[in-house]
């Protein structure tokens, strides 16, 4: 029984980890590199986007990528009384 | 705009930087003294009950270092958009971090990454190769932050570089050695506060000044401050074209050289023992996750507002320089000439000064590493700005100076001497051991400070490529891959390592018969080499696993176990 909770709680961590690193790769290879030349179209202000992206963008959107993880998993644990 | 007070004509640069360097110094010594190591725990992992705010504060600090503080805002300022290398790759290993290891490797429990490597590889040969890899790449960075001491007394001080590293060297050793990760830890959440007061001054002055904005992050993106309207960064643009450069904003580095650059120093990031051992101080693992967090949100307040500085400090420093009479060059100018940061040669004898991307033509050079220190000056910011900066570098590179030592004497006391050479040394004898590989490990980093090999500069990317290669995929493998096997694993970083020292050494030094960067393999750069190193880290670990044994009952329990948040308890000296 605590194994296959053990393993259900792995199976849902898994699935948010590829979730946040996904988002994780899109602002930051796609957006500040791959994409950067078409994004670079678009104005932000003063800001090309491709160059914001990969000079101010994604690292808010890393900070905040931490912090939904830090609630998620401290749901996941009270899901599954593994906090403390 | 700013009154006479700040200006504080009466007081010279130098008093100041007297000051200030004088106070955050009795600060650091006061918080050691406060906070002596009395037990290995408390030597390696400050005890283990360091609350989550105050280890992001340690942790960002800890990362922070000389090169994030002096260099990174300078190197952006003449790469324009390649520089973005730096901001995502130094600010997204924190993700990789936050969600594949740190919390698994608090709830693993133990001092060092050399630990868990020899653990869950069951392997004194593990270890070993771990306890290399973590000398490797902690004594080739700590170098680099001795010689940032060096240069930071050297320029404000007016000592000469070697009495600087030497003040460095000694306060370093008082509060590493008597502290250890205790010590470490309560000056480093000083010194954060101290380096993120000393870069954010400057640059918010220096953003109002210019586009009015007091916040640099938007104001490098808004309209300069003289009414036309124009955004700041297409002046910069047409500057950077008018003189020959690339756009400002579009950079001249190949998208797959970028793209690999980016993803070693993510990985590289993750994978340094000195950032990974921090998350071992705190008390539970949800707060290693929340650390994780609240460090790069610190961080990033310096990451974002680089960019800003580099946009100023360059649009300044054009507007300076370029085309202008040579005897008319302000005394900032003169003053770092003097130090051959900055050289001028009047090629065309004009007496004007050329600075053009074309070399033949160009009749300036300028070191990057003196973009933010002269920053303030360039921009006539009052004198105590102009020390802050001083106290600031200083406790930036200090701070990870620390942080370095701490995991080369953990390595050798605890990894080498207890766990392979003498397991019966008692408590007390592992203290004394660790608190002497630190005085050795300092020495020998201030000598390669005053000494600095002519590598220093190289073997910087070579510690992110040698951390990519060796240690990410090795704990990855052992947190996510419960059949991974110590024959797997060993062989992967040993392939690992040595493929990245290979094409380092072949393109940085020459050796193995050199090469030009048509040479280089898929237009991948040395810098970003660590990249594929690390992919051949995973292949080789996966296939080698296919044909030999796997682990035995009890380590495949141990990854059952870590993957459980719940019941980390505390760090244990085994």
């Amino acid at each position: 029984m605590t194994k296959q909770k053990a393993k259900a709680y792995w199976k849902e961590n898994i699935r948010y980890l590829i979730i946040l690193l996904a988002i994780w790769f899109l602002v930051s290879y796609g957006a500040g590199i791959l994409f950067k030349d078409e994004l670079n179209q678009i104005r932000l202000g003063g800001f090309k986007l491709g160059f914001w992206f990969a000079q101010q963008g994604s690292m808010y959107v890393f900070v905040i990528l931490i912090f939904v993880y830090v609630r998620l998993m401290n749901k996941l644990d009270k899901k599954y009384g593994y906090d403390e | 705009m700013m009154n006479s007070f700040l200006f504080a004509e009466g007081i010279g640069v130098q008093n100041w930087t007297y000051i200030l360097v004088g106070i955050t110094f009795a600060l650091y010594i006061g918080i050691a003294i406060w906070s002596r190591a009395g037990s290995t725990k408390e030597f390696y992992v400050a005890g283990g009950g360091v609350s989550p705010l105050a280890n992001g504060m340690a942790t960002a600090a800890d990362w922070m270092s000389a090169a994030s503080f002096i260099s990174m805002a300078g190197i952006i300022s003449f790469a324009g958009y390649d520089g973005s290398v730096y901001l995502m790759g130094w600010t997204g290993g924190y993700v990789l971090l936050a969600l594949l290891l740190a919390p698994y490797l608090r709830k693993f429990g133990k001092f060092t990454v050399p630990d868990f490597i020899g653990d869950r590889y069951y392997s004194k040969t593990a270890r070993f190769v771990g306890v290399i890899c973590a000398l490797l790449v902690s004594f080739t960075y700590v170098a680099g932050q001795m010689r940032g001491v060096g240069l930071v007394f050297s320029r404000f001080l007016e000592v000469d570089i070697n009495t600087g590293v030497i003040i460095g060297m000694i306060i370093v050793l008082f509060y590493a050695v008597l502290g250890g990760m205790k010590g470490i830890t309560y000056t480093q959440v000083a010194q954060y506060c101290v380096l993120i007061f000393a870069f954010m001054v400057p640059a918010i002055f220096i953003s109002i000044q210019m586009t009015g904005n007091p916040i640099p992050q938007l104001g490098f993106g808004s309209t300069i401050a003289d009414g036309s309207g124009t955004y700041l960064l297409d002046k910069l643009d047409g500057l950077s074209t008018d003189l020959g450069f690339a756009e400002y904003t579009e950079g001249s580095k190949s998208l797959v050289d970028v793209f690999a650059i980016t993803l070693a120093l993510m990985v590289g990031t993750a994978g340094l023992p000195h950032v990974i051992v921090r998350f071992f101080t705190v008390k539970r693992v949800k707060d290693a996750r929340k650390s994780a967090g609240l460090a790069l949100l610190l961080i990033v307040i310096l990451y974002t507002a680089a960019p800003a500085v580099s946009v100023f400090a360059r649009t300044n420093m054009i507007e300076t320089v370029s085309n202008k009479p040579y005897n008319k060059m302000p005394e900032w100018f003169k003053k770092w000439e003097t130090t051959g940061l900055i050289s001028f040669t009047d090629k065309n004898n004009d007496g004007l000064v050329q600075y053009v991307a074309n070399e033949t033509k160009n009749e300036l050079v300028v070191d990057r590493d003196i973009m933010v220190l002269a920053n303030p000056e360039i921009a006539q910011l009052p004198n105590w700005v102009i020390a802050l900066v001083a106290a600031g570098a200083l406790a930036a590179a200090l701070s990870t100076a620390a942080g370095l030592l701490l995991v080369i004497s953990a390595s050798v006391s605890h990894d080498l001497i207890k766990k392979m050479i003498n397991p019966k040394i008692s408590e007390k004898g592992e203290l004394v051991a660790a608190r002497l590989s630190a005085v050795v490990a300092v020495c020998v980093a201030g000598y390669f400070g005053i000494n600095p090999p002519g590598f220093v500069a190289a073997t910087v990317a070579l510690a992110f490529g040698l951390a990519a290669a060796s240690f990410f995929p090795a704990i990855i493998l052992g947190i996510f891959y419960k059949k991974m096997n110590k024959e797997g694993a060993i062989a992967g970083m040993v392939v690992g390592i040595l493929s990245m020292l290979f094409y380092m050494t072949k393109f940085k030094f020459g050796w193995f018969g050199g090469g030009t960067k048509t040479n280089w393999w898929f237009g991948i750069s040395p810098e970003g080499f660590g990249t594929v190193a690390m992919m051949l880290n995973f292949i080789v670990s996966i296939v080698v696993m296919k044909f030999t044994k796997a682990p035995p009952k009890d380590v495949q329990d141990i990854v059952e176990n870590i993957r459980i948040p719940s019941g980390a308890g505390e760090a244990v000296n085994h």
